[in-house]
């Protein structure tokens, strides 16, 4: 039960539109605050505080190049929400792969109304 | 499989009481809108590979009631209804959506948006849930984890080819 919590933190602390911005920067980079501040246009405080929030839950990661701290991810932390999100993605997939066949008969049957007008 | 197919559905989270869901279909938004809206066309897509949906009732207007029920892989029924808040035809339909197997469900309803997006032929469907609160939405996700990646392949491939 204790990962249902680590889960449902890291959700929320991913759930927030600026915090997802940040993430995708760091997807595959480690970069400073101030890289992250000028890629996104936002203030620096704000930036930190994002941050902050995420390293508490895990999801990022800091280290110290000597004067600069540069963040990463945390693939590890990030697991969960992404198994869910590809879980969930699956059952909309499912869902809407029974659409698709739906919409097919019915252009079909458009079709064949005009060709009998 | 392949004509049909347009991709995968893509979710996000873009506030921490919301689930959105985005896919595009290769067909006008009158069609899809009508297998949105249409009980019988509905029961056709709406259980996928989970199982049947045995109830389908559709009251299309503003504060008319609608309630599907299906009947899940391990026999339990699932329902789940709520109430037409805004409907723009082709266009945007806005529900709110109660999950009969949840405690107090109306009170745990989540607004559901679908807007459709016609472009040469094609339709961008966003679904956005609202959910009343993140703890709320969160124990949805719960639960989707539990359940989420259970699924069965071959159960899935039996509705596609009866779909055929």
């Amino acid at each position: 039960m204790a990962r249902a919590a680590t889960t449902t933190d890291a959700f929320n602390a991913v759930a927030e539109p600026r915090r997802r911005e940040i993430l995708d920067l760091l997807a595959g980079n480690e970069l400073s605050v101030n890289e992250i501040v000028e890629a996104l246009g936002l203030a620096q405080p704000q930036v930190s505080k994002h941050l902050r929030v995420l390293r508490e839950v895990g999801v990022v990661d800091v280290r110290a190049d000597g004067r600069r701290r540069l963040y990463r991810t945390n693939g590890q932390a990030l697991k969960p929400i992404h198994d869910w999100v590809k879980g969930y993605e699956q059952f909309w997939s499912d869902r809407f792969g029974a659409l698709d066949a739906v919409l097919e008969e019915l252009k079909e049957q458009e079709d064949a109304n005009e060709g009998n007008e | 499989m392949k004509a049909t197919s347009s991709g995968s559905a893509i979710v996000t989270l873009p506030a921490d009481n919301q689930i959105l869901v985005t896919r595009e279909f290769d067909a006008p938004a009158d069609l899809v809108f009508k297998a949105l809206t249409t009980p019988e066309l509905v029961k056709q897509w709406w259980g996928a590979n989970r199982g049947a949906v045995t109830l389908c009732e559709i009251d299309l207007r503003v504060g008319g009631r609608w309630r599907y029920v299906m009947d899940a892989a391990n026999g339990m029924e699932v329902g789940f209804h709520g109430e037409y808040r805004e409907i723009v035809p082709n266009e945007r339909l806005v529900h709110t959506e109660a999950f009969e197997g949840a405690p107090d469900p109306d009170a745990n309803a989540s607004v559901v948006t679908t807007e459709l997006a016609e472009h040469d032929g094609r339709t961008t469907m966003t679904v956005l849930m609202e959910f009343p609160s993140r703890e709320i939405r969160d124990a949805v996700i719960a639960t989707g984890m539990e359940s989420g990646m259970q699924e069965s392949y071959d159960a899935l491939e039996e509705v596609a080819a009866s779909l055929r």
